[in-house]
């Protein structure tokens, strides 16, 4: 910008003004929708919270009754405890296949054609995924239980047993995003410079040494990110829960949006229902917290 | 070539990881060509053993339902052609919209000064951490209440002005851009506005394309929010219509053959499109971290 002289001064206030003009034209769409469909909501969900509502008759408020009701529902802690343990299934295995795919990828000297490959997954709806692989983990038709019928194996109740139905939802989705994490590990691998590898292989080191002791640990911001991130994603699962088993068989996949889902547009509970989302929100709140003073701490370790 | 223990394992690795990640495609796309009665006989057969086109023209409606039952299917009137325009309408218009009016927001943020910038742009940023689920109820329940429940503005609208996530993207690429061609045009008198139009969105084309991809693929994937706005046949949605499609089988044996022809149609479009500008998309995932 050039210097403001004493003779440009006002000029350069209306300029100012004038600018500021243009910048609102420039945001108010956006300003509108941030508005209308993000803050506005915000504060009413967290007034629907306080009230008593079917949507039909006026909300009444109740103070905080929905979420003292909360705390003694059983639902609520059946919640939590499938969501906790569907996000154990699935973020280690998740996230050590993702470091292993994505140490292929860099093997495979940047080949585009094996990062579009396994990225494919991940841009299909949760729809279509959950539909392919019912498909194939049908109990009568699929392939898998054909195969294994025909190798004189037990039938595998794949989504329907209360054993199983969780960890397969949490497989599924693994092959959903697992590509996608592998690329944002992959990203981080490039930020590593090949000096240090070099000079680790010089000094003898071999290949698993490296991974372990320079790689890894070089990673380990990237690797917070991508865990932090899938943490709170997988959290928040839904879709292929609504699709593959609806919360069952008796409860054992009913996750936080499912069960969230169910009490408002099934039930009508809408005040309820957005007590829950609300102690869900506080939820990951506490949980990224956590992670993110884990994931600091064992830095400052090393 | 000398062939090493670690050169075979990285070759079994790819081909592993591609074939876990193909396979459940192409057993879609063989089970969509096969005659609904094979798919019982011969439930392990690669190749579609009675190959037909008979599938998709049941779920699109082609044909009547004399014709339907006789390619196999229930008689069931399925059209999928409404689904697939539907899924096409609304997500252009979600891309076409919030891609332009975030391309605005964004480069007043990296652009311009004005009161408040940075602390809109930072409650901005603030809503990429509320979960979706906390906004869903009360946005419902402004749908339902402005009569837009079944239309296509209905399910269109809260992404259509903006998401955090687009401004805080095409920021970022503003930021990186150079000045010197708007500084020069602002010197020679053009407006702001002209600036935006005719400099700073077509030096930006390969970012603001990327992103419009990817929205376009997040509002093709959503399903929660059409199910709850869209549940109207009019308006339904791809994803909506395929967990329909899959319950009213449910009673009877499952329609597979008529499913996955009807799983294909929502696969074929982001395929084309991934397949057109991967790359890109590849690349900005790199580019952003996140998504």
């Amino acid at each position: 910008m050039a210097e403001p002289s004493e003779k440009a001064k006002r000029p350069r206030s209306t300029a100012r003004l004038q600018e500021s003009g243009t910048a609102l034209l420039f945001i108010i769409p956006s300003l509108l929708g941030f508005m209308v469909f993000f803050a506005i909501p915000a504060v009413r969900g967290l007034y629907i919270s306080f009230t008593d509502w079917n949507l039909l008759t006026p909300p009444k408020p109740v103070g905080l009754a929905n979420y003292v009701a909360l705390f003694q529902d059983p639902d609520f802690w059946n919640a939590l405890k499938v969501t906790t343990f569907y996000v154990l299934w699935n973020i280690p295995i998740q996230t050590v296949l993702a470091v292993i795919v994505a140490l292929v990828m860099q093997a495979a000297s940047r080949s585009t054609l094996l990062k579009g490959v396994v990225l494919l997954p991940w841009l299909m709806p949760n729809v279509v995924v959950a539909m392919l692989w019912m498909w194939i983990l049908d109990p009568t038709l699929g392939l898998i239980n054909v195969a294994v019928r025909a190798l004189g194996g037990p039938l595998i109740p794949f989504l329907s047993s209360a054993n199983m139905a969780l960890p397969t939802i949490a497989g599924i989705n693994i092959w959903r995003y697992l590509g996608y994490t592998a690329l944002l590990v992959f990203a981080g691998l490039q930020t590593i410079p090949t000096e240090v590898n070099e000079a680790a292989r010089i000094d003898g080191a071999d290949d698993q040494q490296r991974f372990w002791h320079i790689t890894l640990p070089l990673l380990r911001p990237v690797l917070a990110f991508v865990i932090v991130t899938s943490v709170l994603g997988s959290f928040q699962v839904f879709d292929t829960v609504a699709v593959t088993t609806k919360g069952g068989p008796i409860n054992v996949t009913k996750v936080f949006n499912f069960m969230i889902y169910q009490q408002a547009f099934e039930r009508f509970r809408m005040g309820y229902s957005t007590a829950v989302s609300m102690v869900l929100f506080l939820i990951l709140i506490g949980v990224g917290l956590i992670q993110m003073r884990l994931l600091k701490a064992g830095e400052a370790e090393s | 070539m000398k062939m090493t223990l670690p050169r075979l394992l990285f070759w079994v690795a790819v081909v592993v990881i591609a074939l876990v990640t193909l396979f459940p495609f192409y057993w879609a796309a063989r089970t969509a060509l096969t005659f609904p009665r094979a798919v019982y006989t011969h439930p392990t057969a690669f190749l579609p053993p009675e190959l037909t086109i008979g599938n998709y023209q049941r779920v699109l409606g082609l044909v009547d339902a004399e014709t339907s039952v006789r390619l196999g299917g229930s008689g069931q009137k399925i059209n999928f052609f409404i689904f697939l325009r539907n899924s096409i309408i609304v997500s252009t218009l979600i891309a076409v919209g919030q891609v332009f009016f975030s391309a605005a927001a964004a480069y007043a943020f990296a652009r311009l000064r004005f009161p408040l910038r940075r602390q809109i742009f930072g409650v901005y940023l603030s809503a990429l951490m509320v979960p979706g689920i906390v906004l869903l109820i009360p946005n419902f329940v402004l749908i339902k209440s402005l009569g837009w429940l079944n239309t296509y503005q209905g399910i269109a609208a809260p992404a259509f002005l903006m998401s955090p996530f687009a401004v805080f993207f095409l920021r970022q690429f503003f930021l990186g851009m150079n000045r010197e061609l708007e500084e020069a045009a602002l010197v020679e008198g053009a407006g702001r506005l002209r600036i935006f139009f005719q400099i700073a969105i077509p030096l930006s084309m390969t970012a603001i394309s990327t992103l419009a991809i990817i929205t376009f693929i997040y509002s093709w994937n959503d399903y929660l929010w059409p199910l709850l706005i869209g549940k109207n046949e009019g308006v339904r949605m791809l994803t909506v219509a395929l967990g329909v499609f899959k319950q009213q089988g449910a009673q009877n044996a499952p329609d597979w053959a008529g499913l996955m022809a009807g799983t294909m149609l929502a696969v074929v479009p982001v395929l084309v499109l991934f397949l057109a500008f991967g790359k890109r998309v590849i690349n900005s995932i790199g580019f952003t971290g996140f998504r």
